[in-house]
Formats: C-alpha cells, structure tokens, sequence
C-alpha cells in the first residue's frame, strides 16, 4: 500500500503533507517527557511486527497494524507511523519521499480515528468483549487506510479509478487477517496487562 | 533486519567514492528532498532520463555495492507493476493496441513509463545518499536541518529498540518453533501471531518503564543531546553547486518543451 513518487498529483501531495504536519503536531504535544521513551519502545515494536509476513496462499502479506498502534498510542501514532515509513522509504526503499506526507496520513489518520473511537471501549470490556472492539479496530482502520488510498490515487487522475478499486479488493484478506491478529493480541493484553489501554495512551506509569 | 550494524561491509573506497562518502549528511538529506520534488513534477522524456542517468551515476560513483541497492530497487517496481500495466487501458487516448478488445492508449502507456522513471530514480537517490549513512547520523542531520527534538529523539528511540526488539522476536519465534508452530494459512497461525504481537507489546511497554527510570537516574529532562561534529567543507560547497546545476538542468529542459512546443 505504499504509494510511491510520481504517481500523485501536486494538490494531493501537497494536501497530505500539509495533514500529516497537523497530526505530527498533534502527536508532539501529548508526547511529554515521561512518554518519549513509551513512544519510543512501542513505535519499535510496531516496525518489528510490520516485518511479519502471513502466507496468503501463495503469496504472502506483512502485517501493518495500524489499528492496534492507534488503540495503544492515540495520536502519537502519528509521530510513530512517520518515522516508521521514513526508516522504510531511507533505509529499505519501500514508498517514496514526495508521498510521505500523503503515505503517513493514509495510515496513521484511521489508526488514530478507531482509537479514539474503541480505546475506552476497550478499557472498559471484558476480555472477549475487548476483543471483539479489537478486531473491529484492525479490520476498520485497514478498510479505511485502503479507501484513503483509492481516494489519493482517484483525486489525482480518473485513470486511476479501476487501480483504486483493485487495491480495495486486493486487501479483504488483509483486513481479515489484522481483525484476527489485532484481536487476539488484545485478548492477550487484556488478560496479562489491562493497564495498557487505561489512563492516557502510552503512558500508564501508575 | 538490524538498522545497526556492528561490522558494516568493508567497502573498497576510489578517490571519487571517498569524496562521496564525506559528503555532509544535512547536504544529502536536502539534495535528495529537492531531487524527489523536483522528479515528480517533471514530465519531459529528457528530463526524466537526465535524472535517472543522473541517480545511477551517483550510485556508480560511491562505489557502494550495487546489487543489494538495484536488488530494493526492482522489490519496489514489483509492488507498483500492476498499477502500470493497468494505466495504459484506463487512460483515454490516442490508441496504441488493443488485447481481448481493451484497447491501450499512448497517453496512458507515457504516465506509466513516467511514474517508472520517477520512482526508480528517487528511489536510487534515496538509498544512495541518505540510505547509506547511519540512522543515529540521519536523525542528528535531520535534527540540525531543523526538524522538532521531540520527532528526532522519537526517531533516535525508535532506530535504537528496533534491534532490541527484533531480538525479543526471535527469541518468542524460537519458543514457538520449539512448541512445533508452523505459518500456514489459517485461523490458529493468526490468533498465535496476535498473541505474539500481544505478548511483545506487553514486554515493550513495561521495558520502556524501566528505560525512563534509567534514564531519569541519569538526569534525562526531555532531548537527547546531539553528539555530532557536522562541519560544513569546501568540499560540501561544490557539491552543492553540483546539484544546483543538476536540478537547474533538468527544470530547463522541462521548461525549453513546454514553452518550446
């Protein structure tokens, strides 16, 4: 799902850069000194799990887990998910450097919707219940990240439009396979480390 | 995956690839910022060559090895083939060819060669000039180039637990090879990987506790100090001006079609 340069048109990538500089703010201002090193820690483990690659019958797909790092960070997955694709595009070559603005935006902007939507709900819930709001959250934010994929690509050119419709379709088993993995990972936490989703994100220095 | 070597690859190094690999990294950074802008934008085939030839002699020129950065290259171009196979059916236009009577068009067959050519040549800018530096160096270039602390020492953090992390990793995969887990397609793989995923964010989130005591022990109070010696040289300055006349050049023969035609 990484959009790569030169495909984008300029008002678009002017636009998502322009977004993803008010999310990075955003981001910024609930990252207090006492979180930096919370931020730090999870936004590793977020690069670490995007390297896990799933078989999907012959071809196999790596896990982006956008949702879960909304419902574990909120807006500080903005930050998180930029620095993210900057070690990617720098040092791997996936993505681009026009399109960063417009790649982080597509990612992190449903991340941070669905957590601020599922986070209390979550803390809240039995675990089964948690992890039904869980499956939710990664299924959602990948249906999502795909829509604002197409969207990027259809603003910049009718052309686009059948590749847009195929990047949606293409992903239906990525959103299955985040729902079931973001789930049982919330399953988990609820179980062993309830305190991750309480209190302000990121922190729960209690 | 390791983003921190302990033994980089020697590399051997010609008088032109030393004078590369001391060029300043906030130069770098800039140069390639301005090159990607600029290729995106441009849609003359000279231009978007000179570019290309451009990236490609800079990668010849730093003497890094080349086949695993042409080797990221082409893993990029397998990802965006579909949607270029796709843009010459899709674009209305002059005909071209027609096959199972989907007719392609020439306007569409030149958006996809131009986004081909503009990605590959910002990709092999990218991993040729900041790719190649260490990631403590680019956050402290990115960070004298004026980006805020707090994104730089999130970057810093991040670059430094990667590794960690990625150990932590392999160690629980190991236990769950050890217990005869298997990838396949279904269910049971998912649920166990989310445990995993689950099971790694717990650890990181209580490791990040025991960080911040440490490091308030040691009288953090919010930025990591930038321990860099960046000096501008002669040398820098007309590198610079080599990528002035670069950028100068291919703008000139966007425009000289544009207003020649």
């Amino acid at each position: 799902m990484h959009i790569v340069d030169g495909a984008l048109s300029a008002p678009v990538l002017v636009a998502g850069a322009a977004l993803t500089v008010g999310g990075i703010t955003l981001g910024l201002r609930q990252m207090t000194l006492e979180r930096i090193p919370a931020a730090g820690v999870l936004s590793a483990s977020f690069f670490v799990a995007s390297l896990i690659h799933v078989a999907v019958g012959p071809s196999s797909v790596h896990l982006i887990l956008n949702g879960l790092a909304g419902l574990v960070l909120g807006w500080t997955a903005f930050p998180a998910l930029f620095v993210a694709l900057v070690l990617q595009a720098v040092f791997f070559g996936f993505g681009g450097i026009t399109v960063l603005g417009v790649n982080t935006f597509n990612i992190a902007m449903p991340a941070v919707l669905l957590g601020l939507a599922l986070r209390s709900l979550i803390a809240n819930a039995a675990p089964t219940m948690a992890a039904v709001w869980g499956a939710l959250g990664g299924g959602g934010a990948i249906a999502l990240t795909t829509l604002f994929v197409a969207a990027s690509l259809v603003f910049s050119g009718e052309a686009f439009v059948p590749a847009a419709k195929l990047v949606f379709f293409a992903h239906i088993p990525v959103m299955v396979i985040e729902a079931a993995v973001s789930a049982a990972a919330i399953l988990l936490i609820k179980r062993v480390k309830p305190e991750l989703f309480t209190g302000a994100p990121a922190t729960a220095f209690a | 995956m390791a983003l921190v070597s302990a033994n980089p690859p020697e590399i051997r190094l010609s008088a032109l690839s030393t004078a590369c690999a001391r060029l300043d990294p906030r130069l770098r950074v800039c140069a390639t910022l301005v090159f990607a802008i600029v290729m995106s934008q441009l849609d003359v085939l000279g231009a978007l060559a000179l570019g290309l030839a451009a990236s490609f002699a800079l990668l010849a020129a730093s003497g890094q090895p080349w086949r695993p950065i042409l080797r990221r290259m082409a893993a990029m171009d397998g990802f965006i083939l579909f949607m270029l196979v796709l843009l010459p059916f899709t674009t209305p236009g002059t005909p071209l060819f027609s096959i199972w009577g989907y007719g392609a068009s020439l306007e569409g067959l030149w958006a996809a060669v131009d986004i081909l050519i503009t990605a590959n040549a910002v990709v092999l800018m990218v991993l040729v000039l900041p790719g190649t530096l260490e990631p403590v160096t680019l956050g402290h270039a990115l960070a004298r180039l004026g980006v805020p602390l707090q994104l730089v020492n999130l970057l810093l953090f991040t670059v430094r637990y990667i590794t960690v992390l990625e150990g932590e990793y392999q160690r629980m995969r190991q236990a769950m090879r050890a217990r005869a887990f298997a990838m396949r397609t279904n269910l049971h793989t998912l649920i166990s990987l989310g445990y995993l995923v689950g099971m790694m964010l717990v650890r990181a989130q209580e490791r990040s506790e025991r960080v911040l005591q440490a490091m308030k022990c040691r009288g953090f109070k919010g930025a990591l100090p930038l321990i860099d010696a960046m000096r501008w040289r002669a040398a820098d300055t007309i590198w610079a001006f080599g990528f002035g006349a670069l950028i100068l050049a291919l703008i000139a023969l966007e425009a000289a079609h544009v207003f020649g035609a």
